[in-house]
């Protein structure tokens, strides 16, 4: 479960990002947050997953407070989220196989469930046979795939993904979001921040508009609401 | 420095230990020029601070021989007695600077003559019957460098003749083993802080480099240690291989030199370090300062990327 109960952030420049956000995401749900570009979406997402802290207001996730957590707990904390992005984040000098079983090797994981668990994943995202393929070799598609794979490799209760869509072609975002939807299916919470309307008019799940940092709409099976 | 935050396991696993070592070995094959850079400036540095370390050493040995063997020559009166004489051994030994005082008495004076003529000393020989030489003190001070001083005192002296140091010559010498020394210093240290700058910052274009990497580590949910070591390893392996080539070139070059000088240094009291222990000593100074410089430059060069 997420909550954000009174949340603010100014930058340190002045801008107002976020103007006073109250929500709640429920565990199992997928949401998609929608909005202008520079409304303050990044922002929302960011503090999600702690790369922003607010300047008020509290932010619980499974039952941590964001907004207290000190910087030396971030990367534990984070260890129970998944998060996707837009440039996909992979390590260059690690092979497909390797990114994904990174994020089991912080954790100290026993190798051979490693092993056993990272193929899992790469066979849930379809890039099996691509394993031993560096991040270079592999198209926008596969690249977001294997960043997807990374981020439930830990078995996460949320995936949080920025744009998962935004540098990839329309037929390649589909196959993305039907990961996601399968991810959502076994009962991870997803929030989604997107600008592909196709998508969110046709996978229906619950919105959340974000205009001049706060939130303007927020529906379940709703509309993407805005001309691309 | 490798504190681990706290609710992680306070203990690192042997494991992961391995798998830190594995990636840190990786990474150096998978960053091919940028580990050739690397290794190429220690190697540069280390040929130069190896290069300079045995000059400075050797020159050190030269001069502490030279300065051992630096005695006053106290020519007793012909004249004198020998109740006298042990009153002036008294008074010298008196002399704060004196470290040790010897009696050579002129008999064997002349003996110590004959030997150093080699033949030709033979004919000193005749001399055994009317020896025209004095007895003599060999006084040597607890400081080389205060010879001069003590020579001055003794010269007011009683009884005594003549003052024989090397006058002129050893105030000379001193003067430029203690100017060779500090210059060496100065050179030894100038070059070691070179190196460390010019290594660190090496590896510091390498980190930056993988400054997204370092990024993504963390937010994939890897602590700072656990993003630290690999780096850490890296810069131990960087160093080593930087002082591999230094420590071949310099043993090769000074079992040369030393076979190539020694002989000529013979008869002489000068002499330079063996090759063994020194190139030994000397090729682990060089592995040890290849590691410290690898592994501080790699230290600090991540510092500032881990405070996300």
């Amino acid at each position: 479960m997420i909550e954000m109960q009174g949340v603010y952030k100014q930058y340190p420049n002045g801008v107002n990002a976020i103007n006073g956000i109250n929500v709640r995401i429920n565990q199992g749900e997928f949401v998609y947050v929608v909005g202008p570009s520079g409304a303050g979406k990044s922002t929302f997402i960011k503090m999600m997953y702690r790369e922003e802290v607010p300047t008020s207001g509290t932010i619980t996730m499974n039952g941590v407070n964001l907004a207290k957590l000190k910087t030396k707990k971030v990367p534990i904390f984070r260890r129970n989220l998944g998060v996707v992005f837009q440039d996909f984040k992979l390590l260059p000098t690690l092979t497909v196989y390797e990114n994904v079983a990174f994020a089991l090797e912080v954790i100290e994981a026993q190798p051979k469930f490693i092993q056993k668990r990272v193929m899992e994943v790469l066979d849930l995202v379809g890039l099996k046979n691509k394993a031993r393929m560096f991040p270079s070799e592999l198209s926008g598609g596969e690249q977001q795939r294997v960043s997807i794979a990374r981020s439930i490799v830990n078995s996460p209760r949320v995936v949080i993904a920025d744009e998962p869509t935004g540098n990839l072609d329309p037929d390649t975002s589909w196959e993305i979001v039907k990961i996601f939807e399968e991810i959502n299916a076994r009962g991870t919470t997803v929030v989604m921040a997107t600008h592909n309307k196709d998508i969110v008019n046709t996978l229906k799940h619950r919105v959340i508009a974000i205009e001049g940092g706060k939130i303007v709409r927020d529906e379940q099976r709703g509309e993407y609401g805005y001309e691309n | 420095m490798f504190v681990m935050s706290k609710g992680v396991s306070t203990v690192m696993k042997i494991r992961t230990l391995g798998r830190h070592t594995l990636e840190s070995l990786k990474s150096l094959t998978r960053n091919g020029w940028m580990t050739f850079a690397s290794v190429s400036a220690v190697t540069v540095t280390l040929i130069l601070v190896g290069v300079f370390f045995a000059i400075m050493m050797n020159l050190n040995r030269v001069a502490q021989t030279i300065e051992d063997d630096v005695s006053i020559r106290v020519y007793i009166d012909v004249a004198t007695g020998k109740q006298q004489e042990q009153t002036l051994q008294k008074e010298i030994e008196a002399i704060p600077e004196v470290k040790s005082i010897t009696f050579s008495s002129k008999e064997q004076e002349l003996k110590n003559l004959v030997k150093s003529m080699g033949e030709e000393g033979k004919t000193f020989n005749l001399f055994q019957q009317d020896n025209p030489l004095n007895d003599v003190f060999i006084v040597k001070t607890a400081n080389p460098t205060d010879t001069m001083k003590a020579a001055n005192k003794i010269q007011k002296l009683n009884y005594v003749g003549k003052v024989r140091y090397g006058k002129g010559t050893v105030e000379k010498m001193f003067s430029f083993i203690k100017a060779s020394r500090n210059v060496g210093i100065v050179l030894i240290l100038g070059l070691f802080f070179t190196a460390i700058f010019l290594i660190s910052n090496t590896i510091k274009i390498t980190i930056i480099a993988r400054r997204r990497e370092i990024k993504i580590m963390r937010l994939v949910g890897a602590t700072n240690s656990f993003i630290r070591w690999p780096f850490f390893l890296e810069g131990l392996w960087l160093g080593i291989l930087g002082s591999i080539l230094p420590i071949i070139l310099i043993s090769i070059a000074y079992y040369r030199a030393f076979d190539y000088i020694n002989p000529k240094l013979t008869g002489s009291f000068i002499e330079i370090l063996p090759f063994n222990p020194f190139v030994y000593q000397l090729s682990g100074i060089l592995l040890l300062m290849g590691a410290i410089i690898g592994v501080w430059g790699s230290v600090m060069s991540i510092r500032k990327f881990l405070k996300v």
